[in-house]
This record gives structure tokens, sequence and C-alpha cells, in this order.
């Protein structure tokens, strides 16, 4: 190897390695800050919502979104359908006819722990905040891969207009940063919502599992799902049957792309090295098999010319 | 013709280049052609939906909504696109890396044809994304999300772009005559295709990484944990494949601009692709069977997406291959070519569905996605202005001919 190869070689080599570091993703951000943040949740408890839908009028008030009619009649059409949140309603109940009757479940933005929005982001636009709240800010591109990754399905894009926003649920950050509750938490008239500190709410909903036998199933649906969240709901039914998906493990959605972060550094190293290292090989064969054919060719060339002149 | 008249010129200041540039852009073939009438209003409209839609917003101008965030927008133009542009990469390490030299004649055409899609797609991202205004902020915003997959993504995608246009550069440099560039960027080759490589298995299989981040919304015979393998693998057929359609076009559309030991060779360069294709496919499939049986997703095979699934993984996969292996034992340019295809339809169908077909596939018929015709007269539109250009610089560069003289003695030094 010559002095040239040998400086392309350490230059190749460190290149990559600054840009591998540079590049390379701090994956365990989000698991460090699980661990040591208490998160905020809503416990909500489905056996204690009436369905009057007063947490939407609140949301929405407090959101600047279209205020929603929750008269009696608007609600008896409403819940005909099963909705699901948009960009105009952050939060929708839903009713279920289940086996032990009808059941209403709010539903809106999970805050996971380790969310998918967010390790979707590549400028970082959604935050899981030290508090908890999934909060969304203005440097967004709008490149809706959080619409994609979001297990729940509840990061909603506007698409109509010229100036859009992604709109969800933010567990109301700007209200918590005044000391204020949630506003549908505020507006809820049977405690069906309660505001705390994860850890507590998690303890609280076992504390209601087990004071209240015969009348939850016993699991706090949230405590595990994709990672934990802190939306946690309580249920007197199995979790599908009032549309609580069943089936995303435990595994929180960075994790899925946690082998392909962790091998970019490693590519970025290796194979320019590799590249050039195969390069020299052949270039040191094809020579070698060149010089060969030249000196063939040559003692070739002289016995000819040997011939003639004994001739 | 041009190519020896650039010979000569040597461009010394900017006005010379201005002046040869003007001259230049006369067009070199017959200007009413069926191809011209019909791409020519595709590509004016188009460019108008461009503006109207940056003015208007994504809702009035295409289907996508709140379960479909993707369209073919991105999963034609941007995934497909770049499976298809793998060529770029896999040819340059072939020629370069390897030194398997019979493939060299086809090279500049495969990195031309690379460096116009990643040029395209740019733009084609900008209409896409739905803040474009904030599109510069994963590059110099103050916030970077290192530890996201698309974050990694967009950085080698520009790197990729600005790298083949590095390669690209000494055909460029060739046409306007600079000498003293030649010899700059004619020495940067290896280092360049190296690089290429290394960007690309990033990128290609970051696409992947992402798809994987749907996990929970995607149909359990495409998601699989190896999908950014899948994508890689996939590149590096769909590459070589888009390769011997697009160069056995350009020997046809292009003969005047083909020098003689490209005519020759042809037929061996689009065996050996064939060849190559042939066993990477092989291996794509294997992996791809062997995860979905593995992850006991074969269950779903009885079901209408089951036969979606197999007509993507069989019908163009298993086929080609076999059209494939065929081709190249009778030496049948022919069928090699057909495989090309459909191994080309069966890469961009495989993003097709991770996009949108495969993606909410329990929702109701219905409430699926497809295209606007807005989103469909924007796809041709950026495609035949990338045929346009491509045609450009085919009629005016050493392409598909060797270099003149002046550059290949450069080289030898
Ligand atoms: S539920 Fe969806 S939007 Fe909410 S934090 Fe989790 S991933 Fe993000
Ligand atoms: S749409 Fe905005 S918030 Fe969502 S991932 Fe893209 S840049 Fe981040």
């Amino acid at each position: 190897m010559d002095r040239r190869t040998f400086m392309k070689m350490v230059g190749a080599t460190m290149a990559g390695t600054a840009g591998g570091t540079l590049l390379t993703p701090r994956t365990s951000e989000a698991q460090k800050a699980f661990e040591q943040k208490e998160f905020h949740s809503i416990l909500i408890d489905t056996t204690r919502c009436i369905g009057c839908r007063r947490c939407e009028k609140a949301c929405a008030e407090a959101n600047n979104l279209p205020i929603p009619d929750i008269s009696e009649q608007a609600n008896e059409a409403i819940f005909e359908k099963k909705r699901k949140t948009s960009e105009t309603a952050y939060t929708v109940t839903n009713l279920y006819e289940t086996e032990k009757g009808k059941v209403f479940v709010p539903w809106r933005c999970m805050h996971c722990n380790q969310p998918g929005c967010r390790s979707a982001c590549l400028v970082y636009a959604i935050k899981k905040r030290e508090t908890g709240h999934v909060t969304w800010d203005a440097n967004c591109l709008g490149c809706r891969l959080c619409v994609y990754s979001c297990p729940y399905d509840l990061v909603k894009w506007e698409w109509y207009g010229t100036i859009v926003r992604l709109q969800k649920c933010n567990l109301c950050y700007g209200r918590f940063l005044k000391g204020k509750l949630p506003a549908c938490v505020e507006a809820c008239p049977t405690e069906a919502l309660m505001f705390g500190l994860r850890r507590g709410l998690l303890e609280e909903g076992k504390r209601r599992i087990a004071q209240n036998p015969g009348k939850y199933i016993k699991r706090i649906y949230g405590e595990f799902e994709v990672g934990g969240t802190s939306h946690l709901y309580l249920s007197a039914v199995p979790f599908n049957q009032i549309g609580l998906r069943t089936d995303l493990g435990v595994k929180s959605v960075p994790e899925y792309s946690l082998v392909y972060l962790s091998a970019v550094p490693f590519i970025a190293a290796l194979v320019p090295i590799t590249c050039f290292a195969i390069a020299r090989v052949v270039r040191i064969e094809k020579d070698a098999i060149r010089k060969e054919l030249e000196k063939k060719e040559g003692e070739e060339k002289k016995k000819g010319e040997e011939k003639e002149k004994h001739k | 013709m041009s190519a020896e008249k650039t010979e000569k010129v040597e461009i010394k200041n900017l006005r010379d280049f201005w002046s040869f540039f003007w001259s230049e852009l006369k067009p070199k073939g017959p200007i009413f052609t069926p191809f011209n009438i019909i791409s020519a209003p595709v590509i004016v409209i188009g460019l108008a939906l461009i503006v109207y839609r940056l003015a208007i917003g994504l809702g009035d101008t295409t289907n996508m909504n709140n379960d479909f965030p993707w369209g073919i927008w991105k999963g034609a133009i941007v995934m497909s696109g770049i499976a298809i542009a793998g060529g770029g990469y896999t040819l340059g390490f072939v020629v370069y890396i390897t030194g398997m030299e019979r493939f060299r004649p086809i090279l500049r055409e495969t990195v031309l044809f690379a460096f116009l899609c990643y040029v395209f797609y740019a733009p084609a991202l900008l209409i896409e994304i739905g803040r474009w205004w904030n599109f510069q902020n994963p590059f110099i915003g103050y916030e970077f999300g290192v530890s996201s997959v698309l974050f990694i993504v967009a950085w080698h995608f520009v790197l990729y772009m600005i790298t083949l246009g590095i390669e690209f550069s000494p055909a460029a440099a060739e046409w306007l005559g600079m000498k003293r560039v030649r010899k700059i960027v004619g020495a940067t080759a290896v280092g360049a295709v190296a690089l290429g490589v290394m960007l690309s298995i990033h990128h290609q299989a970051g696409l992947g990484a992402l798809i994987s981040m749907g996990h929970a919304k995607l149909h359990p015979l495409w998601y699989t944990e190896f999908i950014p393998g899948l994508f890689f693998f996939s590149s590096i057929f769909a590459g070589p494949s888009m390769m011997i359609i697009v160069s056995s076009v350009t020997q046809k559309v292009f003969s005047n601009r083909v020098d003689e030991e490209y005519r020759k060779s042809h037929a061996d360069i689009v065996v050996g692709l064939g060849k190559m294709c042939a066993g990477v496919m092989f291996a794509y499939l294997f992996l791809t069977f062997i995860l979905a049986h593995h992850e006991h997703d074969l269950q779903y095979i009885n079901t209408p997406m089951g036969y979606w699934w197999l007509t993507e993984v069989v019908g163009l996969g298993l086929i080609p291959m076999l059209l494939f292996i065929n081709g190249v034992q009778n030496r049948n340019l022919s069928t090699i070519q057909l495989a090309a295809i459909l191994a080309v339809m069966g890469a961009a169908l495989n993003r097709f569905n991770c996009a949108f077909i495969a993606y909410n596939w329990f929702l109701p018929l219905e409430a699926r996605y497809s295209p606007y015709w807005m989103e469909v007269v924007v796809t041709f539109g950026i495609t035949f202005l990338m045929i346009w250009i491509f045609r450009f610089a085919i009629n005016r560069m050493h392409v598909l001919s060797r270099q003149p003289e002046w550059a290949a003695a450069i080289d030898k030094h």
C-alpha cells in the first residue's frame, strides 16, 4: 500500500467516523426522559362516563376549535357513528355496545411515554415535554411521518388551506403552565377524567380495581401498551370491546427503528473503507496481470528478433 | 455535430460560457415529435398545478387525508423513484470498485439517470410537504431530530444528490471544455463512488425503516422487522433493471449519439445486468418468503390482501426472476427486457403498497386512497420534464459515447 492510498484510507475512516458520530442518533434520549421524569396523565374511568360530551365542548373552547353542539338530540345522532379525532376535534367520545351494556369512551392522543410521532419528527417539532405533554411546534415542515407512525392514528393534519398546522391534543400544555387543569378534566361532571402524576394515577386505578371487585377488568389500558401511555383507561369490559387496540404489544414505536439507527454509524465508517480496499486489491491484481502480459509480449518480441538475427 | 464543436471551445470567462450555453439551448432534433406533443402540455399543466398546490394547500389538490397521509407523490415519485435510481450506486460499485470494465459504457448514462431522478424528487418533496416554507429546517434549522430516521434519510438524500452531481460532472466539464475542472473532478471518481455506496445504503434502507414505524397500521404480510434490508435489496435489482430498460431505449432513440464500442457491447451488458438482477432477486424473494413464513403471515394468503401480496411477490417478483434466468441462458434480449420491466413494476408496487395500499388496509374500500387527477398529472409532468433534461444532456454531452481524447489523456496521468 503506497502512501497516497494509505492517506486516502485514513481520510475515509476519519470522515466516516466523524460523519457517523455527527449523524448518530441519540437513541436513548427518549428512554432517559422516560426513566427520570414524572409524567402527567389523565385516568379515564369508562364506567363513570355518561356521554355528555362536555369535555369535547370545553376542549374546543380552550383550543379555538369549532364548538360542537352537545344538546341531547345532537348527541343521539352523533353516537350512531364511531368518530375519529380530527383537525377540528381533539377529543371525541364514542358509544360502544358491550356485553355489559352501553359504554362511553373518550378518545384522544394517548401521550405515549416514548411517542412514535416524536421519534418520527426530523426537526423535533413534536416534543415529549419533561412533564409528559406531547406538543407541537411551528418549525414543523409537514412531512406527516408522524401521522404515518402514530400507532393509534391520532395525529391529525390540517389538509385545507395554505398555512396548515398539525392538530392534536396537547394535554393542555398552555393551561398546565398557568397552573390550570386540562379543560376536559375541569368540565367533566362525573370525574370520569382525573388529572395527576402518572405514577399516582396508576395507583389510584389499581385501588379502584381492588376496592370494587367484579366491577372492572383487572388491567389498566396504557400501563404497558406501546411502552406505556399517559392516558390510562379503566374498563368494565375487555378493552377490544370499547375500541382500544389490544394487538399493539408493549414495544414502543421508536424501538422499531432502532436496528436501523444503530447500524448507521457502522455503515458510515465501514462501507467506504471496504470499497477502497476492494478497489485497491482489484487494481493490484489487474496491474499484475497487465505486467505479466507485457512481459510475455516483450519476451516473444525478443525471441522473434533473435530469430530474425539468426536468419 | 456538437461533440466536435465542444472540443474546440475552451471556456475562459463567464461571457464565453453564456454564449456557448445559449447556443446549446437550441433544440437538437425535430420539434414536433409525438413525444413532445404529448409531454409539453402535460409539463405546462403540471407546473401550473404545482403553483396552484403551493398556493392553496394539499386538501384541494390531492386525495390524501388523515387515514392516508402519504399518496402517490411520496409513494410513486419519491419512494419508488429512489429505488429505480439505485443503478447509480450499484453500477458505480461494479465498475469503479470491483473493476468490471465491461459495464463502463453504460455507466455515465446510469449516473445521469440517477442524478436526474434525485434532482427531480427534491421539488416533488417540496410540493409534498405541508409546510413547504420550512423545508430547510432539517438542514439549517435550530432543531435537529438526530434520532429520527427521516432526518438521516433527508441528509443522505441531499448528500447523495451532491455526490451524484460530482460523479457526473466530468461529462459536464467535457461538454463545456473546462480542462482544469475536468482534471479535478476526474480524480475524485473512486472516492465519490465509495461515498455514494455508503450514502445509498443508508437512505435506501432508511426508507424501509420509516415504513417499519408504521407497523401498527401496515398489513402483516408487508410488515417485517427487516423492511430496511428488503428495501435495500430491492433497490439493487430495481436500479439495474431500470437501466436495462433505459439503455435499450436510448440505444434506439439516440442511435446517432452512441459510439461503436457501446453499440457492440450493449447486448453483453444487458445479459450481464440480467444475471446480476436474477441473483439479487433470488436473494430478495428468498428473504421475503422466509420472513413471511417465519412471522406466521402466510395465514393471510387466502384473503384479498394475500392475493395482492402474491401479485407483487410472485407475479412481479418470481416470474421476472425466472424470465431473467431464462433470458440470460438463451442470450435472449427481449426476454431480459420484459423481465426488467416486470421487475421494476414489482419494486415500484412494493413501495406503493407500503405507502398507501397495504397501509390502513382494514378500512373499508370506499375510505381507501386513490390518487386525484391533479396528483397524477403532476407526477407525469415531473417525469416528462426529467426525460426532457435527460435528452438535453444526451444530445450534447459524451454520455453514450467515449470521452473525448483530451479527457482520456487527463485520466491517464
Ligand atoms: S398517541 Fe400518537 S400522537 Fe399521541 S403521543 Fe402517542 S404516537 Fe404521538
Ligand atoms: S409533519 Fe411536522 S411534526 Fe410531523 S414529523 Fe413531519 S416535521 Fe415533524
